[in-house]
């Protein structure tokens, strides 16, 4: 293999110039979308390669540092490939690579921004989220993450010309930098006052427990606040539906993993040692966020928020099995506390896939009927082959059903669960199982929303006359669909090969890796803690159900016959029906909404009994912008109303301030 | 295990699922019936400790439970709601799924808080008194939850079956006379309840607790 | 390898064994129904004789349905053939056991019962996603209480494969665990539900408003109804199986011991039968709830579930 030669840090700094250099390249240009979509993107292709191969490599080696001669004079940019960034920079490399298959034929010259500026924008978001995975001290991660959320803002806002995205891109800038400024402060506490900000010193810092459980707070709030946790969920389903299709697949499959990332660093490499209730804080933040997150998912009518909240119920489970982790590595659980750190590092590589898949298979459908919202959707399986089938592997994958990947995590996360007693902690022993009942539901309400996503958009009769002259996607976009398709599938039935790979990053984390069990097993079966107590074959499973399946279809035509014929659908005998009967997205949710409305804030207007022409209409909104949200703003406004007192726009009276502070300044110190 | 043992046992979940069948109960006849069936469980309880231990005067008591608990108080409770003639549904403060889930937090707390007592008693029943703490904090839930006040009295009878169950369970039942002077206590206190639910139907034309509300000073 | 071959021939027998049975057992409940409420009944054998109808027949697609309808009753038939061979039935030396436990058993019918919504949305009528919609919701609401189920055995036993649990349930020494007779009421329950049994559903419904499972397939005839319904009668069977296996264990063939197969079955066909009334008698005499009462129904089966699994911590019975 080519980059064998190269160490893999080596090779992933090299991939970030390449794609610096590529997006700059974008302006010499910047208005050709034909040099840009037709050669800068499938170039950037190469660089998600080689991150895949890098990381791979990276993953079952030694740690290796870097010192870059690059940033401030006397603070040299600190670089580090170790497990666990090898695995997200893997993640990243993956999603990479399909959506600028996807990129490459997706973007059209309606875009505000000219093409040459996105091409820039966008690689420049692909090497800052590299370099926050690489960075090995405070100045260098705080640097890329700005870059990366900055880069990202201008991307969801490159339609600027409307105001919905305009304001969706403030929400977002707003509470990405709220969550800066808890992120620094979390480096700030980690320090110890010793003032050098290399990861490399942190970790020789024994916090005390006050200190430590600080720094876990700010990191849980301010990479919370990126990942989309409850309370700080809200700019994700403005965000996602204003950003193009791609740009949202990258911002949900791979910008929401880096704050994850964060979380797992700060919590299991730089502080020292952990305490249980931090465990339990991110268990219970994860599922109320999982459980928030499907139940809003099953509400909605737009496709995007639809996949924005399950962003969020996604992140929710991840951070589940972070605090689960936590919970079982204080109660000296090593084997547990693998499990379910390794069912948490799955997930979020499936979600990185599905969830790509996903947004982009919105995209298509966005560009070939114009439509984004449900209802107005339906029947594209029929126009739309290639796109109807890989979405249909992204959403079975998301729904959490065998053989497919997301089954996998949610299998390791509830064998974690299930085999919880044993817990020096009595309440915790008793508890965590009845939260497994929680995940359960809300894997299982995902998949009542995939039905609901599926069903609606690709399912039924057109909605629309319109919808009739959809087209499928071209060659480019075809490829990024099937690249991560094929990795939903892949990821799904070799998880034996997967978790060997992970556990080179449980070793350094938990102290334990799961994969001792796995030689028992080979590589047909998991089995994470022994084969007497569970295992889980996925590829017997494929082989049984497609055997079975096809044995079945050889059976039926031979002892008796394949003749069909072509009718109008029965429906009851009813001959009048048309499309606008199908359910809507609407009428698909309302068993949701009805069983859980304490949950929403509902608005109905109903139409009276003598209106000459009734109109219905329902809103259903978060609770919590009216809880937490508005109440902020008002305060916010009231402060700044009272600062505002000052302001008079008469000169001398500002530099009278000026004055008055530079004399108290004098008097105080001298 | 012994068979004694697994039969306490049973005695035991079963008294704790008719503890959660009352807090889930809508009627008030059906409710009455759980009461009563609360007691004979209880009774039969009290006489496979008697017998495995040997403890005669738990026979006695066991006599006492069935008379009270399963024949006397569920007649008086009978009469009392065809009296009133309230056979409507009870109304709830709080939906059900959600009491529901309070009492599964409930039980798990009280078997935390039974726990180093339990390792304290030397009987063979002391692992049931968890499930007695849950079943006096499922009745005292239930008291709160309900809005009618003859829900809040089977409710109260109900927390002194846990009561007595927790004795039985640690100590192997109070001395004869405490327990005489409960079952008395009980009982008298049942009766000037029935005298108060009429004076306050009367006051107020219905039983709903929440007219009590007007009785504050203004 | 002669003992893969023993296992794979085990596996088979039982595999086929329960698809050749569950037309019988969903005829013998709809026999015992019939006796419950006075009437005579088609006899024993006319599922069968439905099947082969159906089989005959030319198949009707609407217009505009696509692969998924057609694909769909094929696969929810394959999903329980599997579901079949991970329960065991006769005896709990299965080759396929160790590619799938309970929790991955869970994931078989959710995938069945995926596919059979899509389907059902694929024509576009109104009856379809009405259909689809309320079957997913009684799935994501049933499928935490089995869930809680499993786990009361799972925490006896340590372990989620059912093959181990039928060893070590039908081993010990016979002991009352209230707490699996928490799980078994709670179990009942949610095979109710998931079987789109009275009071959740009435699969002899002829009103459409109150259909959940029905309305799935009303577009559906000939060969794909036959699979459809063979696949519906095979996932009732399983899931009485699964109730056996982890309630009633007794009589299950260790290993390969081919003499006492025989043995084996008729066990089987007396749980079976006994189940079968049981759920008859059950079904004749509770009403039809309407379906926002399904979520209270399943609320409590829940309850139960998490109430066998406290009682196993707080007792340890």
């Amino acid at each position: 293999m080519l980059p064998a030669a190269v160490p893999p840090l080596e090779l992933i700094v090299g991939v970030v110039s390449y794609w610096m250099v590529i997006g700059l390249a974008g302006l010499l240009r910047p208005l050709s979308l034909y040099f840009v979509s037709r050669v800068l993107f499938p170039l950037g292709i190469l660089g998600g390669m080689v991150l895949i191969l890098a990381a791979l490599q990276g993953v079952a080696s030694q740690p290796a540092d870097l010192v870059l001669p690059l940033g401030l004079p006397d603070l040299p940019f600190h670089i580090r490939l170790d497990p666990l960034a090898a695995v997200f920079v893997g993640l990243l490399g993956i999603a990479a690579v399909g959506i600028s298959f996807f990129s490459a034929g997706y973007f059209r010259r309606v875009q505000g921004s000219p093409p040459g500026l996105l091409c820039l924008q966008y690689h420049l978001f692909l090497a800052a989220m590299t370099v926050v995975l690489l960075a090995d001290d405070a100045y260098l991660f705080m640097v890329a993450w700005e870059t990366m959320a900055i880069t990202s803002y201008f991307l969801v806002t490159s339609n600027h010309k409307v105001p919905e995205i305009r304001s969706a891109g403030f929400l977002y800038l707003l509470i990405a930098h709220v969550g800066a400024i808890a992120i620094l402060l979390c480096f700030g506490v980690l320090q110890g006052g010793q003032g050098n900000y290399t990861f490399a010193a942190m970790r020789q810092i024994e916090l005390s427990a006050f200190w430590g459980s600080a720094a876990f707070a700010l990191a849980l709030f301010g990479f919370g606040a990126k990942a989309g946790l409850l309370p700080l969920h809200v700019w994700l389903p403005e965000a996602h539906p204003a950003a193009p299709s791609p740009i949202s697949a990258l911002m949900s499959g791979v910008m929401l993993k880096t704050a994850i990332y964060g979380i797992l660093r700060v919590t299991f490499d730089l502080l020292q040692v952990q305490l249980w209730w931090w465990g339990v804080l991110a268990l219970v933040l994860g599922l109320l966020t999982a459980l928030f997150g499907v139940m809003f998912a099953a509400v909605q009518t737009d496709m995007k928020r639809l996949l924005a909240y399950s962003s969020i119920e996604n992140i929710g489970v991840i951070v589940a099995g972070i605090g689960l982790t936590i919970i079982f590595h204080v109660y000296q659980q090593p084997h547990l506390a693998a499990l379910s750190l390794v069912a948490t590092l799955y997930h979020c590589l499936n979600h990185a896939c599905f969830k790509s898949l996903l947004f982009m298979v919105t995209g298509s459908v966005l560009h070939s009927t114009h439509q984004r919202s449900l209802g107005k959707l339906g029947g594209l399986i029929r126009n739309m082959p290639w796109v109807a089938m890989t979405a249909l592997i992204g959403s079975l994958a998301i729904a959490g059903l065998p053989p497919l990947n997301g089954f996998v995590s949610e299998w390791l996360l509830l064998q974690a669960f299930l085999f919880s007693p044993g817990i020096a902690n009595p309440y915790l022993n008793m508890l965590v199982p009845v939260a497994a009942a929680a995940l359960v539901l809300a894997a299982a309400l995902s998949a009542y929303v995939m039905v609901k996503f599926y069903g609606v958009i690709f399912l039924g009769q057109y909605r629309e006359p319109s919808l009739a002259e959809a087209r499928d996607e071209g060659p480019w976009a075809r490829a990024g669909l099937v690249w991560l398709s094929a990795w939903c599938v892949l990821l799904g039935i070799l998880p034996a090969t997967v978790i060997r790979l992970l556990d080179n990053v449980t070793q350094p984390l938990v102290d334990f890796a799961i994969g001792s069990n796995l030689e028992r097993t080979g590589w047909l079966l998991i089995a994470p803690i022994s084969p007497e107590r569970s295992s889980y074959g996925p590829l017997l499973f494929l082989l049984g159900i497609t055997g079975t399946v096809l044995l079945t279809y050889f059976l039926v035509r031979r002892f008796y016959h394949g003749r069909e014929r072509r009718v109008a659908a029965w429906d009851c005998g009813f001959p009048a029906q048309n499309a606008r009967m199908q359910d809507t997205a609407e009428g698909f949710g309302q068993p949701i909404k009805q069983i859980f409305e304490p949950f929403f804030r509902i608005r109905r207007q109903m139409p009276g009994p003598f209106d000459a022409r009734p109109t219905y209409s329902a809103t259903t909104e978060d609770r919590l912008w009216y809880w937490l949200y508005l109440p902020v703003a008002r305060l916010n406004e009231r402060l700044a109303a009272w600062i505002g007192i000052l302001q008079h726009g008469r000169i001398y009276l500002y530099l009278l301030y000026s004055f008055v502070t530079l004399l108290g300044l004098l008097m105080f110190m001298l | 295990m012994t068979l004694s043992t697994q039969l306490i046992n049973l005695m035991a979940a079963l008294l704790l699922l008719i503890a959660f069948a009352m807090l889930a109960q809508r009627r008030i006849l059906s409710l009455i019936h759980l009461f009563a069936w609360q007691g004979a469980v209880l009774t039969a309880n009290s006489v496979i400790v008697a017998y495995s231990t040997g403890q005669t005067h738990l026979y006695y008591s066991a006599l006492l439970t069935l008379a009270l608990k399963v024949i006397v108080m569920p007649l008086i409770l009978h009469r009392l709601i065809i009296r009133l003639n309230i056979k409507w549904d009870v109304e709830t403060l709080i939906n059900i799924p959600t009491t529901m889930l309070v009492g599964i937090a409930l039980v798990v707390i009280s078997f935390n808080v039974a726990l180093p007592i339990s390792q304290l008693a030397g009987t063979i029943t002391r692992s049931t008194l968890g499930i007695a703490v849950a079943i006096v904090l499922l009745s005292f839930l239930m008291m709160i939850t309900r809005r009618k006040a003859v829900p809040q009295v089977i409710g109260f009878l109900a927390m002194e079956n846990g009561l007595f169950f927790a004795a039985t369970s640690t100590t192997y039942g109070m001395p004869m006379v405490v327990e005489l002077g409960i079952a008395l206590d009980v009982l008298v206190g049942m009766l000037i309840l029935g005298i108060f639910f009429f004076q306050v139907r009367q006051a107020f034309d219905s039983l709903d607790l929440k007219h009590m509300e007007r009785l504050k000073e203004e | 390898m002669a003992e893969f071959v023993e296992s794979f021939l085990s596996q088979l027998a039982q595999t086929v064994l329960v698809v050749l049975l569950a037309p019988l057992m969903l005829g013998w409940v709809n026999q015992c129904r019939a006796w419950l409420q006075n009437r005579s009944g088609p006899g024993l054998l006319q599922p069968y004789r439905v099947l082969h109808k159906l089989f005959h027949k030319d198949a009707l697609l609407a217009h505009n349905a696509s692969v998924i309808f057609r694909a769909a009753p094929y696969i929810q038939f394959g999903c329980m053939v599997l579901a079949a061979s991970i329960v065991p039935v006769l005896g709990t030396n299965l080759a396929f056991s160790p590619a799938a436990d309970v929790i991955a058993l869970v994931g078989v019918f959710a995938l069945a019962r995926v596919f059979s919504s899509l389907a059902a949305m694929d024509v576009g009528t109104a009856f379809g996603s009405l259909g689809a919609r309320r079957e997913m919701l009684v799935a994501s609401l049933s499928e935490p209480a089995l869930l809680m189920v499993f786990f009361t055995p799972l925490l006896i036993v340590q372990s989620s494969s059912l093959s181990s649990i039928v060893d070590a349930l039908a081993h010990r020494d016979f002991a009352i665990y209230p707490s699996l007779a928490f799980a078994a009421v709670a179990f009942i329950m949610v095979l109710l539900a998931e079987n789109a049994r009275i009071p959740v559903d009435n699969p002899a419904t002829h009103l459409e408003l109150t259909m959940i499972h029905e309305a799935l397939i009303l577009e559906y005839s000939a060969r794909h109804l036959a699979l459809i319904e063979w696949a519906t009668a095979v996932k009732l069977t399983v899931y009485c199986a699964i109730g056996i296996a982890l309630f009633a264990p007794w009589g299950m063939v260790e290993g390969t011991n081919w003499l006492m197969f025989p043995a084996a079955a008729g066990a089987l066909v007396i749980k079976l039968a006994l189940a079968g009334t049981g759920l008859a008698v059950l079904e004749t005499v509770s009403a039809k709830m309407r379906i926002f009462r399904a979520p209270e129904f399943l609320g409590m089966a829940f309850l139960f579930a998490v109430l066998g699994m406290l009682i196993r911590q707080l007792l340890g019975a």
